[in-house]
């Protein structure tokens, strides 16, 4: 392990940006967002950014290829381009875990080429949680917010940062800028792991419990009479979706350029009325079907096709945003409920 | 005032005049009341919920539930009540299956201000004459002044008059002065230019997760333009970052003179964007231009945009205000 002041953050920033693009949760209008690195930027206060770190591997919107038609010719062109390097400095143990679910999407065979190259190219470093809101709940899906996952793990305690490599990438990291780094005792961020665990345990969504849902059958979750009061008041809006780190739905469209056929590809929401439609029209008709496909999607069909994983990391984003206060913690806990109930 | 609903809703369920009741329900924190339809008395007594945090405008909803079998209770609160009067005058509602209690409102608080305070970890927040007290899992008490995280909307707020009820719960309001203008006239004073990259930046957050336009009682299409696949600009994705921010102008556009300033955009948006601001200075010009009106207030007052005077002003009207072409 390894440590540096936190006074000198800025220099470690200001090197690790020399040789790649450093990303970082900074402070903004509306609340903290990741940002790239420019000398006096600092890390946010706040607990996590307000977007989800997954638009780094998986942006809003990328251009696939382009298409353009000269006489009988069809040419296509690929237009992507080599990711350069970048760290992403500040995730948190939640968003640093949506990374190996989205893996679980994106890179299983036929992995996916643009997903994969930035994925390649990115260093995660993630940061200790000290104060987790109410609204926090990743220990539920076995995350360790007081000792998070990642290529480096970091603790900020006492006026220093430490950091932990915890791979060949964080490594290597952790390695060029091995001048501004001295030794450290892994006992020196012990008491700070008990006490963010103590936090984790007293906080109100401390005990909840996912595993339940694994005892009905799909079909008994799909059929619950609960979706429609639960999906009432619905708005049908992205939000929840947007911000989710886990979300991994898209939609592939076409952009007339006028001069060219552009095809990309966007964040789509299961939310929304266009959602899967197709020529025949739309499997899911009511705001009630849309709304359960989101939850049953991360608790039961992810599960069911990925050893049990949920697709949620209880980074409690959806809490917090959701217009009309609906969210996932709402949907397990009526779900869970027996019928005889 | 929560006791008293509860107990007026079960004497309406009771008598027969409703059949349900749509109000908010208690969710697992304070602050994340959800908008919920009741039908019975137990319910009622479980999770019928009315706090500082009861912001959500109910009137939309009862675009929907109005078509249904059966009378149902609506609680409005002030600013409610104008967006149900201008659904109303758009025909959008049955007015004959609401029954409505207006109830008086002093300003909704946002959860969002009260963590910029830096405040975490919220357990319990309990309301003590002009403030709240914060409790959270650190074992801190936090004492905060209401009125100051309070939603923009509550502390701009226009009206406190209920509009259109059949009962009142509370006391009735009257139209505030609030300086709901300043902000707009701010920009005004700016040059188009900074006034253009202020919108630009405040934009570029927007993840176009459409919360403000499903949210906002006046965009109430069947299906919007922008979901359509068949309009030819449906737009999941915008081509381009500008594309993106004329979805917030086309939208303040379309509902110019219907907007009754109720602040729901801006409450929902996860990017904290004040596309508020832009419905304001289209209320502004027309109060300005075509004389005072507010949406909702009353149903029989002319629409300032759809109606003609010949005194109108001219397009050109633009220019003599100092504003340039672009």
């Amino acid at each position: 392990m390894k440590k540096t002041a936190l006074s000198n953050l800025d220099a470690l920033f200001g090197r690790i940006s020399e040789k790649e693009t450093l990303y970082l949760p900074v402070d903004g209008k509306g609340g903290a967002a990741f940002a790239p690195y420019a000398k006096g930027k600092t890390l946010t206060e706040k607990l996590n950014a307000n977007r989800s770190a997954k638009d780094f591997f998986f942006p809003q919107t990328e251009t696939l290829y382009e298409e353009r038609t000269s006489g009988k010719t069809l040419e296509i062109e690929d237009v992507r381009e080599e990711c350069g390097d970048f760290v992403l400095f500040g995730v948190r143990a939640c968003d640093v875990r949506s990374f190996s679910i989205l893996d679980k999407v994106f890179l299983s065979d036929p992995a996916d080429s643009y997903y994969q190259n930035r994925r390649e190219h990115g260093t995660v470093v993630s940061l200790a949680c000290e104060r987790p809101e109410e609204t926090c709940f990743c220990h539920a899906f076995g995350i360790d917010a007081a000792a998070p996952e990642g290529d480096v793990s970091a603790w900020k305690e006492e006026g220093y940062l430490y950091l932990r490599a915890q791979s060949e990438k964080g490594e290597k990291l952790l390695q060029t800028l091995s001048d501004l780094l001295e030794d450290a005792d892994e006992k020196d961020v012990e008491n700070q792991i008990l006490r963010t665990r103590y936090y984790l345990s007293a906080l109100p969504l401390g005990k909840i419990s996912f595993e339940g849902m694994k005892e009905k059958d799909l079909l008994a979750h799909f059929h619950n009479e609960k979706w429609k009061s639960l999906s009432e008041a619905c708005l049908g809006c992205g939000a929840c979706t947007f911000v989710c780190p886990t979300c991994q739905c898209y939609d592939v469209r076409e952009f007339d350029t006028g001069k060219s056929v552009r095809k990309f590809r966007c964040w789509d929401s299961c939310m929304y009325s266009d959602f899967t439609l197709m020529a025949h029209g739309n499997s899911r008709n009511s705001q009630m079907e849309r709304f359960r496909q989101r939850f049953m999607h991360k608790l039961v069909y992810f599960p069911n096709n990925n050893d049990g994983t949920f697709g949620c990391v209880g980074c409690g984003r959806c809490l917090q945003q959701c217009p009309i206060g609906m969210n996932i913690v709402k949907v397990e806990k009526a779900l869970e409920v027996r019928d005889d109930e | 005032m929560q006791d008293r609903m509860i107990a007026r809703a079960k004497e309406l369920l009771r008598d027969g005049t409703v059949n349900r009741v749509l109000g908010w329900k208690a969710g697992e924190f304070v602050y994340d009341v959800t908008p919920a339809v009741f039908t019975t008395e137990a319910e009622l007594d479980r999770d019928f919920v009315y706090n500082a945090f009861t912001a959500a405008n109910l009137s939309k909803y009862l675009i929907k539930e109005s078509k249904k079998e059966g009378r149902i209770l609506a609680f409005l609160k002030p600013c409610d009540s104008y967006s149900f009067a201008q659904l109303m005058k758009e025909h959008r509602i049955n007015r004959e299956n609401v029954y409505i209690i207006g109830i008086e409102s002093w300003g909704k608080a946002d959860i969002g201000k009260i963590r910029e305070k830096g405040i975490t970890g919220i357990t319990g927040i309990e309301e003590k004459d002009g403030d709240f007290i914060i409790s959270t899992v650190y074992r801190e008490t936090h004492t905060v002044k209401k009125y100051d995280v309070y939603l923009e909307k509550c502390k701009n707020c226009k009206s406190k008059k209920i509009v259109v009820f059949d009962e009142l719960l509370g006391a009735q309001g009257e139209r505030t002065g609030s300086p709901r203008f300043d902000e707009v006239e701010k920009l005004e004073k700016m040059t188009p230019d900074e006034r253009f990259a202020f919108w630009r930046n405040e934009l570029s957050r927007c993840i176009r997760c459409n919360a403000c336009r499903n949210v906002c009682p006046a965009c109430s299409c069947e299906t919007c333009v922008f979901d359509n696949a068949n309009s030819g600009v449906e737009n999941k994705a915008a081509a381009s970052s500008f594309e993106e921010n004329l979805f917030h102008i086309i939208r303040a556009y379309h509902v110019a003179g219907r907007c009754t300033d109720c602040g729901e955009c801006s409450r929902v948006c996860p990017q904290g964007i004040p596309l508020h601001l832009l419905n304001r200075k289209f209320i502004k010009d027309m109060n300005e231009l075509y004389g005072e009106y507010q949406a909702g207030e009353d149903t029989d007052a002319p629409h300032p945009v759809i109606n003609y005077a010949p005194d109108d002003c001219e397009p050109s009207v633009i220019y003599s205000r100092g504003g340039d072409a672009r």
